[in-house]
């Protein structure tokens, strides 16, 4: 790994302040993602500018409906937090099965979401729930938050500050992971609404997570497992690779949304 | 590039070290504080070798700068004895020929306490969920996990 610019600011004016002024810097969050990439020399920033020392990035709030995460919480700690599994439980559900403990216990939401690794699971979440992400300088809604593998609406310089989910009156995540690395090779996460069925799919697509406006449709009408239909997904839209194939990938959509609806309807 | 001072406490005493930006707190407690129990596997977070407890909470040291350490409390492979006397997961590895070659157990001992602190009765599938991040590639795990809960047992006051 190359060598760089450390920089620790107590505030986000500090953060952006440290940003704005490197040659080429980065954000460091958990770290779990960063580092290998630094390692690889995939990335070689002039400066790490660390968020672990701004206090208003952390903890979790519950007020009218919406939960609110800050974007240096850790995944152990949403995974544990008594206020997330009353809210919105297939989200503390989600967050205790990504990667192993010890990624659990530095990866942060805010992390995982601005990198959209297409195989990531919170973005599945914060797409099926709808959710709002906060930045330093704007909101931005989860249907124009990812936009492409590992792109989304982010500017340069722009840093995640908080994520906002509305409760849902049922939802559930069904993953089949890659049993070595626990990354989706497909998640669908099913929320059911007052306004309607959202589902969001990670690990399988090829330009990161989607929904699926035809099983929206179907269970909005019937939130039953019996409305997901088979050859919805097109395989030509999907992921290939030596864990799985376009076409495995396409039919596991299917598979994975009959599980979590059957989930969240029991 | 200038270094940074770092000021933590690892395993009970306070500790200070000058590291490099680049340099990982595994790389750190091996090369800089002698403490070569952690081991470097993968180098990116899939084996557990570099396992230790940051705050109580299991990291793999590999994937943490020593800058990120700053005001923490670490605990080693070093510091899971108590002095002379073994703690009951080195015992119970031990009795229970938990290893081969030996590369992942220092890990896999620290991953086992941070997990019989957090919950001192596990089930066969806590204890192997938990212990998901620690590869070991010569036993198959058997031996490892009459040994993790032969050590739940004894901690919890339970004869043999």
């Amino acid at each position: 790994m190359q060598s760089f610019n450390y920089v620790k600011p107590a505030s986000l004016a500090d953060a952006a302040a440290a940003l704005s002024g490197a040659d080429d810097g980065t954000v460091l969050a958990g770290g779990q993602t960063l580092l290998p990439t630094m390692k690889a020399r995939l990335a070689a920033p002039s400066d790490v500018v660390d968020l672990g020392g701004i206090a208003e990035l952390k903890g979790i709030s519950v007020s009218g409906g919406t939960v609110t995460i800050g974007a240096m919480t850790r995944h152990a700690d949403v995974a544990g937090s008594a206020d997330v599994k009353g809210a919105i439980p297939a989200l503390a559900a989600l967050a205790g099965g990504i990667g192993d403990q010890a990624v659990r216990n530095r990866g942060t939401m805010g992390g995982s979401v601005a990198n959209n690794d297409p195989a990531a699971d919170y973005p599945a979440a914060v797409l099926g729930l709808g959710a709002t992400v906060k930045t330093t300088s704007r909101e931005i809604a989860a249907d124009d938050f990812f936009t492409g593998m590992f792109e989304t609406a982010l500017a340069e310089g722009e840093i995640v500050t908080s994520i906002s989910f509305p409760q849902p009156e049922k939802a559930a995540y069904a993953k089949f992971p890659n049993p070595a690395s626990r990354y989706a090779m497909v998640g669908v996460f099913v929320a059911k609404t007052a306004s309607g069925v959202r589902v969001a799919v990670t690990g399988a697509g090829n330009g990161g997570v989607f929904r699926v406006p035809a099983y929206e449709a179907a269970l909005s009408a019937n939130f039953s497992p019996d409305a997901i239909a088979d050859g919805v997904v097109s395989a030509a839209d999907m992921n290939s690779d030596l864990h799985a194939d376009a076409e495995y990938r396409a039919h596991l959509v299917g598979v994975m949304a009959r599980r979590a609806v059957a989930a969240a309807a029991g | 590039m200038s270094k940074t001072h770092v000021t933590c406490t690892v395993n009970g005493e306070e500790t200070e070290f000058l590291c490099d930006s680049n340099q990982t707190v595994l790389d750190v407690l091996r090369e800089d504080l002698g403490l070569t129990g952690s081991k470097e596997g993968c180098g990116s977070g899939d084996c557990g070798a570099c396992s230790v407890l940051v705050d109580g909470r299991l990291v793999c040291s590999c994937l943490m700068f020593g800058s990120e350490a700053e005001g923490t409390s670490i605990t080693t492979i070093e510091g899971i004895a108590d002095g002379e006397n073994l703690h009951p997961v080195q015992s119970q590895f031990l009795k229970h020929a938990a290893l081969q070659c030996g590369f992942c157990t220092p890990g896999l001992i620290v991953a086992t306490k941070a997990l019989l602190d957090a919950n001192p009765s596990p089930t066969d599938e806590e204890a192997r969920y938990w212990l998901a991040g620690n590869l070991c590639r010569c036993t198959g795990y058997d031996k490892i996990m009459n040994a993790v809960h032969a050590a739940a047992a004894e901690l919890r006051g339970e004869s043999a």
